[in-house]
C-alpha cells in the first residue's frame, strides 16, 4: 500500500512543481500580499485622530497643536470640503490656523470630542464652531463595497474563465467557422454578463437592503447607471485577459493579480484616507475604486450626477480602451 | 462537366521549421463526396481547415464558386470538426437553436432532429450524450444552415462499429440530397463506401487522386493472397512470389492466381487459412505511403 501511495504522491508532486504558473502564483500571491500590506499599513503606530487643516500644508504652520503626536493632519483645499468631511465624521476636526485659530467640531462625534480636548489643551484660545452630522454606520458604508466586489468577481471571472473554456474546448474554433464576427461574439458576452449582473445586483440590493434597513440617499436611476458602467468596465477588463490567452494557470494568475489589489485598495473594507499618497494614486486608477466612490456618494450622501461625473467618465473611458484592446487581440483558437 | 464548387490552388502552409502543406491543388465538382486521405501528420487536417476558412494559408488560395472565401461561403458551408465541445447546460434542441440563429437561412430544428435521429434526445443535456449521439448532434449542427458544402474531418473516429455504420447511412442520405461533402478519414472502408473521388496526401503533397475504383485498377492489376505467418514455412520464402511480410501474416500479390496456388501446393504450404481478396483502398494507402510507423 505504501509503495502505491508514494508512487501517486511523487507523481502528483512532479505535476504540481512542473506547473510553473500555478507554482509561481502559489508562492508569489501571499508574498506580494504581505509585502504590499506591509507597505500600505506598516510603519510607525497609526494616528488615533484625523484633523483637517485649512490653508495649505499643515507643516507650514507653527501652531503647537499641529505638533501633537498620534494625530494625522491632512491638508484640506476648501472650508466646504473640510466641513463636509467633519459632518460625515470622516475627519474628527477641521482646524484653521490664525490669530485666534478656529476649529469646526462635530458635536455628534465621540472622536471629535476627544480631538477638541487635545486642541484646547494646546491652544486654549481657539474659537469653536460647532457643526452636526451623523456618521455612516459601518454596515451601511460596507454595503456598496460588498455589492461592488461581487460585481467585480462575477464580471472578471464570469467572462474571463468562460471565454478561456470556450477556447480550450474548441467551441470558439467552431464558432469561427460560422458567420459570427469577433465583435458580435464579444458583444454577446458583454451583454449577457451585463444583464445577469445587473439583475443579481438589483436582487442583492433589494434583499440585503431590506435586511439591514438600508435606503439609498440618492437616485436609484443613477445607481443603475453606475452599476451598468462599473460592470461594463469589469467585463471589458476580463475580456482583455481572456481575449488571447489559452493557459488556465496564466489567466487564473492574471485575474487574481487584478482582483486582489482591487479588493484591498479600492476601499471595500476600509478607507484608504491614511495610506501613503502613491497607494491612493494606484487605488484611484482601479475601476473598482471609481465605481465604489460613485456608488457610496450616491447611496450614502445623495450625490447627483454632477458630483460623480468624473468617476462615470473614467469608467466609460477604461471600458472603451479595454474593449478595443480585447477586440484587437482576440483569438478564436489556441 | 459542371464548374467546380471548390478550387484549391497551390496551397502552402508553413510553420517554423515545418511545411505542413506543400503546393496542394485540386478542384471539387458539386454534389460529390471528396475524400482527403493520408497518414497522421500528412497535412490533411491543415488542408481542410484552410478550405474551411479558419486557417490562413502561407500561400495559394481556396475559391468557393469561383470567388475567394467570404461571407457567402460562411453562410453556405457546414463543418464538423474532429473534436468540438458545446456549451454546458444546454439541451440538444437549444444547441441547435443557438447555431441556427447564426445563419440567415437554414433548416427547421425538428427536421434536423429527425434527419439525425435525435428526436428522442431533444431535451437531453449535451454532456449526457454518448459518443455516437454527440457526433450526430455535431452533424446536425453542421447541417443547421442547409449547407451547400459539408466538411467532415474524421467524423467517425472513436465511434463503435454500430455507431459508425449508422453515421455512414446518415452521410449517404445527405449525399442523396446532392450536397458536396469534403471528408477526411483514417478509415479506408469509410472512404471506399462514401467517396466518389479521393486524394491521398502525404508529407504535404497529393500523391494520388481519382475515383477509388480507378485508382485501384491503376495501381493493382493483381489479387492478394493472405496466409497466417505461422502457416508459412520458412523454406517457402525462397519461392518466386511477390511476398510482403507483415507481423501477423504473409501477403502475396499476383496477377496469375492459378499459377501461384500451384506453386504454394507444390511447396506444401498449408492453405486451410488462405484468404484471397481483391486489393482495397487500405492496400493502396499502404502501398503509396509505406508501412513504417512514422515518428
Amino acid at each position: 500500500m505504501m509503495r502505491r501511495l508514494l508512487s501517486v504522491w511523487h507523481a502528483r508532486n512532479l505535476e504540481f512543481l512542473r506547473d510553473r504558473g500555478t507554482l509561481l502564483f502559489t508562492v508569489l500571491l501571499p508574498l506580494s500580499l504581505i509585502v504590499g500590506m506591509g507597505f500600505i499599513f506598516g510603519g510607525p503606530p497609526r494616528p488615533l485622530f484625523k484633523v483637517g487643516v485649512l490653508g495649505g500644508a499643515a507643516a507650514a504652520h507653527a501652531d503647537t497643536f499641529l505638533r501633537t503626536r498620534y494625530v494625522q493632519f491632512l491638508s484640506v483645499a476648501s472650508a466646504a470640503d473640510g466641513l463636509r468631511e467633519v459632518r460625515r465624521q470622516r475627519i474628527d476636526l477641521l482646524f484653521a490656523p490664525g490669530r485666534p485659530p478656529r476649529y469646526w467640531v462635530n458635536t455628534d462625534s465621540p472622536k471629535g470630542y476627544i480631538a477638541e480636548k487635545l486642541l484646547l489643551a494646546a491652544d486654549p484660545h481657539a474659537r469653536r464652531l460647532p457643526v452636526s452630522g451623523k456618521a455612516v454606520p459601518y454596515l451601511d458604508w460596507l454595503f456598496p463595497g460588498i455589492l461592488a466586489m461581487n460585481l467585480m468577481f462575477s464580471c472578471l471571472f464570469g467572462v474571463g474563465y468562460v471565454v478561456l473554456r470556450y477556447r480550450q474546448s474548441g467551441f470558439l474554433k467552431r464558432l469561427h467557422a460560422t458567420p459570427l464576427s469577433p465583435f458580435e461574439f464579444l458583444s454577446a458576452q458583454v451583454l449577457s454578463r451585463l444583464s445577469i449582473i445587473v439583475l443579481i445586483t438589483t436582487v442583492l440590493y433589494v434583499a440585503v437592503g431590506a435586511m439591514i434597513h438600508f435606503h439609498s440617499a440618492g437616485s436609484i436611476a443613477l445607481l443603475l447607471l453606475i452599476t451598468v458602467l462599473g460592470a461594463l468596465s469589469m467585463i471589458a477588463l476580463g475580456l482583455t485577459i481572456a481575449a488571447r490567452f489559452a493557459s488556465e494557470e496564466l489567466v487564473n494568475g492574471l485575474l487574481n493579480l487584478l482582483t486582489w489589489p482591487m479588493m484591498l485598495l479600492s476601499g471595500v473594507w476600509f478607507s484608504l484616507a491614511g495610506a501613503p499618497r502613491w497607494v491612493q494614486w494606484v487605488a484611484d486608477a482601479l475601476p473598482l475604486t471609481q465605481l465604489l466612490h460613485a456608488a457610496r456618494e450616491v447611496m450614502l450622501y445623495g450625490a447627483g450626477i454632477g458630483a460623480i461625473a468624473p468617476n462615470l467618465i473614467y469608467l466609460a473611458a477604461v471600458t472603451l480602451v479595454f474593449l478595443a484592446f480585447g477586440a484587437w487581440s482576440f483569438k478564436w483558437r489556441i | 462537366m459542371s464548374a467546380p464548387i471548390l478550387e484549391v490552388r497551390d496551397l502552402l502552409k508553413q510553420y517554423p521549421g515545418v511545411t505542413a502543406v506543400n503546393g496542394i491543388s485540386f478542384s471539387v465538382p458539386p454534389g460529390i463526396c471528396f475524400g482527403l486521405l493520408g497518414p497522421n501528420g500528412a497535412g490533411k487536417t491543415t488542408t481542410i481547415e484552410i478550405m474551411e476558412g479558419i486557417l490562413a494559408p502561407t500561400g495559394g488560395e481556396v475559391r468557393y464558386r469561383g470567388e475567394p472565401l467570404g461571407a457567402r461561403f460562411r453562410e453556405e458551408a457546414g463543418i464538423l470538426f474532429q473534436a468540438t465541445a458545446l456549451q454546458n447546460f444546454l439541451t440538444v434542441r437549444q444547441s441547435l437553436a443557438m447555431f441556427r440563429g447564426l445563419y440567415q437561412r437554414g433548416r427547421d430544428i425538428d427536421e434536423l432532429l429527425k434527419l439525425c435521429s435525435l428526436e428522442a434526445l431533444a431535451g437531453r443535456d449535451n454532456r449526457k450524450l454518448s459518443g455516437g449521439q454527440l457526433q450526430r448532434l455535431l452533424l446536425a449542427i453542421a447541417l443547421v444552415n442547409d449547407p451547400q458544402v459539408l466538411f467532415l474531418d474524421e467524423p467517425t473516429t472513436g465511434l463503435d462499429p454500430q455507431a459508425r455504420r449508422n453515421f455512414w447511412s446518415l452521410i449517404r442520405s445527405i449525399k442523396a440530397q446532392r450536397k458536396t461533402i469534403i471528408l477526411t478519414t483514417h478509415y479506408m472502408e469509410e472512404a471506399e463506401i462514401l467517396c466518389d473521388e479521393i486524394a491521398i496526401v502525404d508529407r504535404g503533397r497529393i500523391i494520388a487522386q481519382g475515383a477509388p475504383g480507378a485508382l485501384l485498377r491503376q495501381h493493382f492489376a493483381e489479387v492478394l493472397l493472405e496466409l497466417p505467418r505461422a502457416d508459412f514455412p520458412s523454406a517457402a520464402r525462397s519461392l518466386p512470389l511477390q511476398l510482403i511480410d507483415t507481423e501477423e501474416r504473409i501477403e502475396i500479390t499476383t496477377d496469375d492466381l492459378d499459377a501461384t496456388l500451384r506453386t504454394l501446393i507444390a511447396a506444401d504450404v498449408p492453405l486451410r487459412n488462405l484468404r484471397i481478396r481483391p486489393a482495397n483502398l487500405e492496400d493502396l494507402f499502404l502501398e503509396l505511403t509505406g508501412r513504417e510507423l512514422r515518428a
